[in-house]
């Protein structure tokens, strides 16, 4: 086992640096021609147009209560499928696929499942019709349902993987001094996985801002009530590219501010 | 349709490297006739010529027959048919899509490529007219125009960039009714589908479309739609790479033949 000395300087092979760097660009450039293109002149007067603010305030206010309601439903999802471990396989797998799916689906998929299980016609929207007069498609709740279907995975998953790498022993300790099961959960494991939930939050605010595709298909596009930031982005390409592009300019902001002003708190992934 | 779909991704990569850039300074060449320069797009295992063609969402149908009919004619042909939004189409040419045709269901978004010397001499090959579209059994009642301004009812119109969306406002202003919509979708057959899926009420979308959702919709003539026409027209684009067979297809398209599946499909003559 011994090391082998062309090693010691730590450098990459060249070609692990082209490649690197290939893609590298490959992510960076692409933004770097949206702030190169930018109508910045025209900016403050694009960005003060009542579509643009009315798109803002909607996808903020969707953003942050679909995260919510992920805090809410996908925290315990993700302590049951930490404590998954033990399971027997099939029920154990199945759960986990369950989970995963929405991440590696299209949007749009998810789009037309949702308007097909919620929709005037659906399984369930049928019976919230007839009985509740409520439609769900087209309001700006369709919007965060369509926003959590994408957007809970990747919070489940931060808050899994934090619970996992916790020490099971302080909770039993806590068990044994007498806390309830409630206690436990409230007192020790949440405070301990915290880090791992915000940075879970982080993620699901971002993704459920980004939100297109299920978006424009279970919930329409209605200016100021389902047309949020990325389909007034998309549209606007169509007829008015400048406030497209001031648009996506936005969009682009608003990312980077979250994992700034996140980053030393909570995401360890993008701390330098 | 499968077969369609991975074929226009195969085109995007392919032509993608044979065109070559766009020059939308250069005006056009007056004449019509596409740039000489441009060669054709050989797929070498087909062994056919492959004509990419961007079309208006309300020409599916219509297009789906006639390109049959044209790669019967032309064995070795292949047509290949990109259906969106017009206005969104005219971008993605205006932004280098490899295209050797559009075909448009309004002037505006031709007029884009024309000015950007994308293409040249169109011509208006049909015309439509707009039809309020309800699901099959109208469970809603409605009867005309004013419904669309009964706040209880969900309504889907085209959002107004886009043809569809453009004619349906002109409509609504010359009757002077102020619709209440839940959804302003990016192309008509957004908005035939969502009135199919019975999600909702009533929608405004043209004649043709009516007549291609076939028994899970009912159409309902309007006041004044006859006033309110769009006219499509069709160019070669001047960077065509397979400009003969496009020079073709827009031939045939505009030719006697092309005007009977056009009249079929519901449309009317220019």
């Amino acid at each position: 086992m011994a090391a082998p000395t062309t090693r010691v300087s730590g450098r990459l092979a060249w070609p692990v640096i082209a490649l690197a760097g290939l893609g590298l660009a490959l992510l960076v450039l692409p933004l770097a021609g949206l702030v190169v293109r930018a109508p910045w002149a025209e900016l403050p007067e694009l960005l003060a147009r009542r579509s643009v603010l009315e798109a803002l305030v909607l996808s903020f206010g969707t953003a942050l209560a679909s995260t919510a309601v992920c805090l809410v439903l996908g925290v315990p999802l993700a302590a049951v499928l930490a404590r998954a471990a033990d399971w027997p396989t099939v029920p154990r797998r199945l759960l986990r696929a369950a989970v995963t799916v929405p991440l590696v689906l299209p949007p749009v998929v998810g789009g037309i499942a949702l308007l097909l299980l919620l929709g005037r016609r659906g399984l369930i929207g049928s019976v919230l019709d007839d009985w509740f007069g409520v439609t769900v498609p087209f309001s700006t709740g369709a919007v965060v349902l369509a926003q959590v279907f994408v957007a809970l995975p990747f919070l489940v998953f931060a808050v899994e993987g934090a619970l996992r790498s916790t020490d099971r022993r302080t909770e039993l300790a806590a068990a044994t001094l007498g806390a309830s099961r409630w206690q436990v959960f409230r007192f020790v494991t949440l405070p301990l996985v915290a880090p791992g939930v915000a940075a879970g939050a982080v993620l699901c605010f971002s993704r459920a801002l980004g939100e297109f595709g299920a978006t424009i298909t279970f919930a329409g596009s209605l200016p100021g009530v389902t047309r949020t930031l990325p389909i007034a982005s998309y549209l606007a390409m169509q007829s008015d590219p400048d406030e497209a592009i001031a648009l996506a300019l936005l969009l682009l902001a608003v990312s980077i501010g979250v994992l700034l002003g996140l980053r030393d708190r909570w995401l360890p992934g993008v701390r330098g | 349709m499968p077969r369609r779909v991975v074929a226009i991704a195969l085109a995007a990569l392919l032509g993608g490297t044979v065109t070559a850039c766009a020059s939308p300074s250069d005006g056009g060449s007056p004449d019509g006739s596409p740039s000489a320069a441009a060669g054709s797009t050989t797929t070498a295992a087909a062994g056919a010529t492959t004509v990419t063609v961007f079309a208006a969402a309300s020409l599916t149908e219509a297009f789906d027959e006639l390109a049959t009919r044209f790669e019967q004619e032309h064995p070795t042909a292949d047509i290949v048919i990109n259906y969106g939004g017009s206005a969104a189409l005219a971008r993605q040419v205006v932004e280098g899509a490899p295209a050797d045709v559009f075909a448009s269901a309004a002037e505006e978004p031709m007029r884009t490529l024309v000015d950007a010397g994308l293409a040249a001499s169109p011509v208006v090959f049909a015309t439509n007219t707009l039809q309020l579209v309800v699901p099959a059994g109208n469970p809603a009642d409605v009867a005309g125009l004013d419904d669309l301004g009964r706040p209880e009812l969900t309504v889907a119109l085209c959002d107004e960039s886009v043809p569809c969306g453009a004619a349906s406002a002109e409509l609504l202003e010359r009757q002077s009714v102020t619709a209440v919509p839940d959804t302003l979708e990016s192309d008509v057959r957004a908005v035939l589908t969502k009135v199919s899926l019975g999600e909702v009420d009533a929608g405004l979308v043209y004649r043709t479309d009516v007549l291609a959702a076939g028994d899970a919709v009912e159409g309902i003539e309007v006041t004044g739609a006859a006033f309110v026409v769009n006219r499509y027209p069709i160019a070669v684009l001047t960077d065509a790479a397979a400009a003969q067979f496009a020079t073709d297809f827009v031939e045939f398209i505009a030719g006697a033949e092309g005007r009977a599946v056009m009249a079929e499909a519901g449309f009317g003559a220019p």
